[in-house]
């Protein structure tokens, strides 16, 4: 008789039977199942292969620690690749098939490989496959290598959760220590929380016979109904993953096979580590056939799958802690020989599964060879929080030393492997009280792996003891060396079962104690999360909401095409068909009569107080100080670093109030600017900065017929030249609400920039509409503006860009005060010549426009240079040619110079002129 | 040593490999060499390596406090590239990849250079104007680039996200076909094993608790297995430039910021390329072993702690999921953080130090690993001439002085 | 994630915090003659201390700066206070 289910036993629900499939064949389980206690139920031996030489892998742990059954998983015709075997639980109607093997686990063809493996040791790779090329070989080797296959269907409604949570108390792990830390901090008035990675609580409790008197089941159920009865919480299938800076710690809760997990950041005052430990591996020949599984493993097998393992079974252990598992195991039916790995070398018998195992010469059969050379308490979380680990000789084995704040360890992760010790201790950590690490009964006889055979040290990634010698002979003797070079410990379950054994084999190796050799970072996550855990419902346009208009709708009605302009949906243009066509009528309209424009996105920061001119003088590059109220100036704010940062006007409302408009895409940042420096330097109590931009809707109304429009709405204003120059600002009210309109053009014609209440802004849009302005979008108003030689700062300007690059010189000569960047314009780089330079480049007639991001070439020189580049290119609706602008090397000393314009490998001719190439006189800008 | 080769591997296949020789001594400390390197990552071992090949300097002494490769060598994304847009860092980079290209046999030690090709998206129009102008730049450089329509992007990576609530549709990209990704520790241990072969002394476990100045000169180290005098000293620690700054007398104009990288267990291939989204700041290649190997920003917070943090986390990994939608369902397995170097252009420091015979390569930020060969060729003529190499002479500290950075941001219209 | 304390609105997130710059870097006056390496120095220069730092910080909701006085390595903070009054020249 070999692994059969035993009636009666576990803890899986009976009443509840289950199908699925594993490699093609059907299989049965039941509720509470996982894929691995089911398979080894129904005796399948072959549970996945190797990642290497592709051999034969069984079960080696039945939970987090197994790195040997890895499988893809489809449900409902969702397939989740790379999923262990052993924490995945049994779902009616799965189908499960083992990863990197063809066609099943069991006749994998690839296994061939192994044949090959005295010529694939350790770092093979390294030291050939140069010649001719690596890149003649690497396609067959990343063919080989990957374990599963990622489907690229999206699976639609695979979405986490992410929380956030706090308590008192984060007790870690639901065994018999954890479940008593919990209740005794809960008792205690605590805020406690429990998390366990296992559907059911209780750890390894189930394989005592009795616990207070109490079954493990009655007396796992009585802790839990405590804990909640003090109004503390049990999260089941909850795993911590991380410990972050400031004490985060991450938990991912299961939700269920095909769901994404939930994220919990969960914030806990204290936090007790319960985690227990593995079974720690034994090296010897032939270690790695299916058949030889952790003592563990067949003990949990057995008490929550009612699964034994074999009906011959060898137990191989070197510690005390055999003896009851062996009474569990026996009781259960099995009959038992106990192997003394120190009474003579090891050595798996069988071809593709485990028979028998041979010791000393005597060979006898088993149906498996159940293992566990010591104890490795589970301290990743302990050394994420940055504790220290020191070494105890006695367990052979690192253990919690000094404690990161808020943690404390108890149980087994401790080192505590006896019961009663273990809830006394964990019982003072939940209430509160220092935690002693009491004496322990545990004994063990330390082993060290001794040369015979393959032995493996890493399941998965194939790494076994000749491998470690091999490394140690190269020397890549240090224990990151080591990892990286053998890839031991590499492998998903993160080295969990091999660590240790390789730090003993190369301790061996070396003739150095253990800790001498040290080991590696622990790193999160403690067991693979999928990607989906970071991401959740900030998805798709939730990624990063695009701002909306207030005349947003408006918009829609016109039949504007809607596009996102630095962060906003705004209209590009407006009407259905030819885009180019349409741009062009816009920029038509607006130039033979008024175009309607929303400029609401536009910044419109307020500053105010006493020290508001002192202030923006100093902010800004142009002189400020000499604005007048009711006047608005143009001008750049620079960086420290002098490069120009935004460009807009200044308006200046009266003696202590000054509107700063912005681009829109800069306004966040052109605010926590002016805060910065509001605050350094600056009596923050005599200058207030106050971001209004989404307060204030602004439509612009530009065109020789502007000021019809503007007149049509009777406001109580003289917009006579005179009375109401160009850059200038004027208050009034329409419709019962205050207008601020102000006459700065971006079009190069006459415009009015109206800014009304944003819950009024349909009223007034409707109303400049019906007056007969044409909605024009951004595409329009880009062109138009480029006509007129007018930069967008980023588009035009590059981080090299300087005032005196776009023609702005005076303020650099001649400012007398202090100004943000000022030190910055006289560096020998920002005096040098050959700076690049705002210039227009025409090409004749009939040309197509150059291409934007087209590079200006350098004359002479036997390589072609870069001189600078086109930033803006149109094909001009007003001047019928097209247009560009470009930043070039002296540019503006070579006005009229004819260059070479290079794009993608083509080259055409173009004249350097004026950037300004509509209305240079400014006729219709003043009119 | 033992030659690396197909033929030398069957033989010692053959008889267990008995006959593998130390890839490189553990020797100890000499009171004295002619130039002593600080910093047993990448660029201090290809520092040492090119004296060797270069100028035939063979007293030289590499220490590292901890392994070799064990800094930000061990712990990068891999990505080698020469995407660059002014021609300064061009001329640089594109060097690197062209000693990568010829380094495993320069070494006889395989770095798996995979010039798998890396695509950076365009995800509007605006940003495929800036494709353009990158592209343009690049070719003018004379580095490879084409310049890809949304379907040859499609084409090349089709687990990229378009679908139709893809937040940032792909509009197109730039395509650098002879960038791709190395394996990094082979990078540091090839290096190591053709110095430690030529006569170089590496120094493991050896941390330099000062630097000895004597008359304005630095004339050596004093370190936690003894004073070790140099007739010059190079440094190439990454991240602690500034520790090792204050050491010596000399200020850096360098933050340190810890830089995450995660990767996803094994995959069959999933991906051919290096992708970078730009407006998602996440970038994503897969490694010989199918890992997904990602990276993305800075975390927020100056740091020394080799650790990332959570928000960082859920930024990049986060937007992997948008890029590659179909991929949110893989499992990642590790991540971890190195300290970078970081500087006001982003753009590496190689030249003199302010002190006298004390010579620097740092300032790499999160691009160190592809500069190794060049880092290392360039800090190896400083340390034997003294002088500038035509390379690295615009990435002298003095730029910071002049004015005359070289931002690769500013490129791209990103004022900062 | 780090929780940083705003000396104003209390503890929160760190992504509600932007790092504005070590503390102690005094703008040159620059109406007189600045050398160039001294205004190099106060453009580039980091102390960029391994271990105990004083920064300053901007809580964006507020838009308050303060001093942040943090440990580089650990990550522990050790006090936080308004910069009102602090770098006043």
């Amino acid at each position: 008789m070999t692994a059969r289910r035993l009636p009666g036993r576990g803890l899986i629900d009976r009443s509840r039977p289950l199908r699925f499939r594993f490699d093609g064949r059907d299989f049965s389980g039941y509720a509470g199942d996982t894929l691995a206690s089911a398979l080894i139920a129904a005796n399948v031996r072959v549970l996945g292969r190797s990642f290497k030489y592709h051999r034969p892998r069984g079960l080696w742990g039945a939970w987090t620690d197994d790195p040997n059954a890895i499988m893809n998983v489809t449900l409902h015709g969702a397939e989740l690749p790379n999923c262990p075997a052993a924490t995945t639980y049994a779902v009616n109607g799965m189908k499960a098939r083992a990863v990197n093997a063809w066609p099943t686990a069991a006749r994998d063809v690839k296994g061939v490989l192994d044949w090959f493996h005295r010529w694939l040791g350790a770092g093979f790779y390294y030291k050939t496959f140069m010649w001719p090329d690596w890149h003649l070989f690497e396609p067959s080797i990343r063919a080989m290598a990957g374990l599963g296959h990622v489907s690229r269907d999206v699976l639609e409604h695979y979405t986490a959760d992410r929380t956030h949570d706090d308590c008192d108390l984060l007790v870690v792990g639901g065994g018999a220590a954890g479940l008593a830390a919990a209740r005794a901090g809960a008792e205690a008035g605590r805020a406690v929380c429990l998390v366990d990675d296992q559907r059911v609580c209780g750890g390894g409790v189930y394989q005592q016979a009795r616990i207070d008197g109490a079954t493990p089941a009655d007396w796992v159920a009585a802790q839990i109904d405590a804990i909640l009865a003090a109004g503390g919480r049990v999260l089941t299938e909850t795993t911590a993953y991380g410990v972050y800076d400031h004490g985060l710690v991450a938990l991912v809760q299961n939700r269920g096979f095909g769901t994404a997990p939930r994220l919990i950041r969960m914030r806990a005052a204290q936090v007790v580590l319960a985690t227990g430990a593995l079974d720690r591996p034994i090296t010897f020949a032939q270690n790695d056939r299916p058949g030889v599984m952790s003592l563990n493993a067949a003990c949990e097998l057995l008490v929550r799958y009612g699964v034994l393992a074999g009906q011959r079974l060898a137990l191989v252990a070197n510690h005390s802690l055999a003896a009851p598992a062996r009474t569990l195991l026996a009781e259960a039916g099995a009959e038992i020989e106990i192997y003394d790995p120190l009474a003579g070398p090891l050595s798996a018998l069988g071809g593709r599964v485990t028979t028998g195992l041979r010791q000393n010469g005597r060979d006898r059969v088993f149906d498996a060879v159940l293992v566990s050379g010591g104890q490795t308490p589970l301290v990743h979380l302990w050394r994420h929080a940055g504790g220290k680990l020191d070494w105890c000789e006695t367990r052979q084995a690192f253990l919690p030393g000094r404690a990161p704040e808020g943690m404390v360890a108890v149980g087994a992760a401790n080192g505590t492997f006896d019961l009663d010790p273990a809830i006394e201790a964990a019982c003072a950590a939940g209430a509160g009280r220092p935690v002693p690490r009491p004496k322990t009964h545990f004994e063990l006889h330390p082993l060290a792996p001794e040369p015979g055979g393959r032995q493996w040290i890493d399941l998965q990634h194939d790494v076994t003891l000749s491998d470690i010698a091999l490394a140690a002979r190269e020397n890549y003797a240090s224990v990151e060396h080591l990892k990286r070079y053998t890839t031991l410990g590499m492998a998903s379950d993160q080295g969990k079962t091999s660590n240790m054994g390789g730090l003993a084999a190369m301790a061996a190796l070396q003739g150095k104690p253990i800790p001498e050799i040290g080991t590696t970072t622990f790193r999160p996550p403690f067991v693979p999360v999928p990607l989906e855990l970071y991401h959740g419902h900030r998805r798709g346009q939730l990624w990063q909401p695009v701002r909306r208009l207030p005349l947003e709708a408006e918009h829609r009605t016109a039949g504007a095409a809607l596009g996102e302009y630095g962060g906003w949906l705004r209209p590009g243009w407006y009407g259905a068909g030819d885009a180019a066509a349409r741009i062009a009528a816009e920029v038509r309209a607006a130039r033979d009569g008024a175009g309607l424009f929303d400029a609401s996105p536009l910044g419109k920061i307020e500053v105010m107080g006493p020290d508001a001119q002192a202030f923006l003088n100093f902010v800004y590059y142009n002189t400020m100080r000499t604005l007048e109220p009711g006047r608005i100036r143009y001008g750049f704010m620079l960086t420290e670093g002098g490069v120009v940062y935004d460009d807009g006007v200044l308006a200046r409302l009266d003696a202590q109030h000054f509107v700063v408009s912005c681009s829109s895409s800069h306004v966040d940042g052109v605010r926590l600017h002016l805060e910065a420096w509001r605050q350094d330097g600056n009596d923050p109590d005599r200058i207030f900065v106050h971001d209004a931009t989404q307060h204030w809707a602004t439509i612009t109304v530009t065109g020789p017929q502007a000021r019809a429009i503007v007149q049509s709405l009777a406001l109580d204003l003289d917009l006579a030249p005179q009375a109401f120059p160009h850059m200038t600002l004027r208050q009034t009210r329409w419709a019962g609400t205050d207008l601020r309109i102000a006459r700065v053009s971006f079009s190069g014609d006459l415009s009015y920039e109206i800014s009304v209440r944003a819950s009024q802004a349909t009223a007034l849009w409707q109303a400049l509409a019906a007056a007969g302005a044409t909605p024009i979008g951004l595409e329009a108003l880009s062109i138009m503006r480029a006509e007129k030689g007018y930069i967008i700062v980023g588009k035009d300007t590059d981080g090299e860009t300087m005032p005196q690059d776009l023609g702005f010189d005076a303020p650099r000569r001649k400012k007398t005060t202090a100004f943000l960047g000022d030190r910055s314009l006289h560096t020998e780089t920002a005096a040098m010549e050959g700076r690049k330079q705002l210039v227009g480049l025409s090409v004749a007639r009939g040309k197509p426009p150059l291409a934007v991001g087209a590079h200006v070439l350098a004359d002479g020189g036997p390589a072609a240079r870069s001189a600078g580049y086109v930033t803006s290119s149109y094909d001009s609706p007003t001047l019928g040619r097209p247009v560009a602008l470009g930043l070039v090397a002296e540019g503006r000393s070579r006005i009229g110079a004819t260059v070479r314009v290079w794009h993608l490998g083509g080259v055409v001719d173009a004249q350097i002129c004026a950037a300004c190439v509509f209305d240079p006189d400014g006729g219709r800008l003043h009119a | 040593m033992g030659r690396y080769s197909a033929w030398n591997l069957f033989r010692e296949g053959l008889r267990g490999g008995r006959g593998w020789q130390p890839a490189w001594r553990s020797p100890a400390p000499k009171p004295a060499y002619d130039v002593v390197i600080i910093g047993g990552g990448g660029h201090g071992l290809a520092t040492a390596y090119y004296l060797t090949k270069n100028h035939g300097i063979r007293n030289v002494a590499v220490v590292e406090k901890g392994w070799l490769g064990g800094g930000n060598t061990g712990r990068n994304t891999t990505a080698i590239r020469s995407n660059y847009f002014y021609p300064e860092s061009a001329a640089l980079y594109d060097k690197s990849v062209r000693l990568y290209e010829g380094l495993s046999r320069d070494l006889n030690y395989n770095v798996m250079f995979s010039q798998r090709g890396m695509i950076v998206t365009a995800h509007s129009e605006p940003e495929m104007e800036m494709a353009a102008r990158q592209t343009n730049a690049m070719r003018l450089n004379g580095v490879d680039a084409e310049l890809l329509d949304a379907q040859q992007v499609r084409r090349l990576e089709p687990a990229l996200n378009f679908g139709p609530r893809m937040r940032y549709p792909i509009h197109g990209g730039v395509l650098q076909k002879r960038a791709g990704t190395g394996r990094h520790d082979a990078v540091a241990w090839g290096f190591a094993r053709a110095a430690d072969a030529a006569g170089v002394d590496i120094l493991q476990n050896c941390e330099v608790t000062d630097v000895i100045v004597e008359a304005g000169r630095c004339t050596g180290i004093a370190t936690n297995r003894g004073e070790i005098r140099a007739g010059v000293v190079g440094a190439a620690v990454a991240g602690h430039s500034s520790v090792l700054a204050k050491l010596a007398g000399y200020t850096l104009p360098i933050t340190s910021y810890a830089l995450q990288a995660f990767v996803s267990e094994p995959l069959k291939p999933v991906l051919n390329s290096v992708v970078l989204c730009p407006p998602f700041g996440t970038y994503v290649s897969q490694s010989d072993k199918g890992g997904l190997v990602i990276g993305g920003g800075l975390d927020r917070v100056p740091s020394y702690g080799q650790r990332g943090n959570m928000p960082v986390q859920e930024a990049v990994l986060g937007a992997l999921s948008e890029m590659m939608p179909a991929l949110n369902k893989v499992k990642l397995l590790r991540h971890w953080a190195g300290i970078v170097d970081v500087t006001p252009d982003s753009s590496p420091i190689i030249g003199p130090s302010g002190v006298d015979g004390l010579y620097l390569n740092c300032g790499w930020g999160t691009g160190g690993f592809k500069a190794i060969p060049v880092g290392g060729y360039l800090l190896a003529h400083l340390l034997a001439t003294g002088g500038h190499h035509a390379l690295s002479r615009p990435f002298d500290l003095d730029r910071f002085v002049t004015g005359r950075l070289i931002d690769e941001a500013a490129s791209s219209g990103i004022p900062h | 994630m780090q929780i940083f304390p705003c000396p104003f609105c209390g503890p929160r997130d760190e992504r509600e915090f932007h790092f504005a710059g070590e503390l102690g870097k005094i703008r040159p006056e620059t109406t007189g003659q600045v050398p160039a390496q001294d205004w190099a120095a106060y453009l580039h220069t980091q102390r960029n201390e391994k271990g105990a730092v004083h920064e300053v910080w901007i809580h964006t909701p507020c838009a308050e700066m303060f001093v942040l006085e943090r440990d580089s390595v650990s990550m522990d903070v050790t006090g936080a206070r308004a910069l009102r009054g602090e770098a006043a020249p």
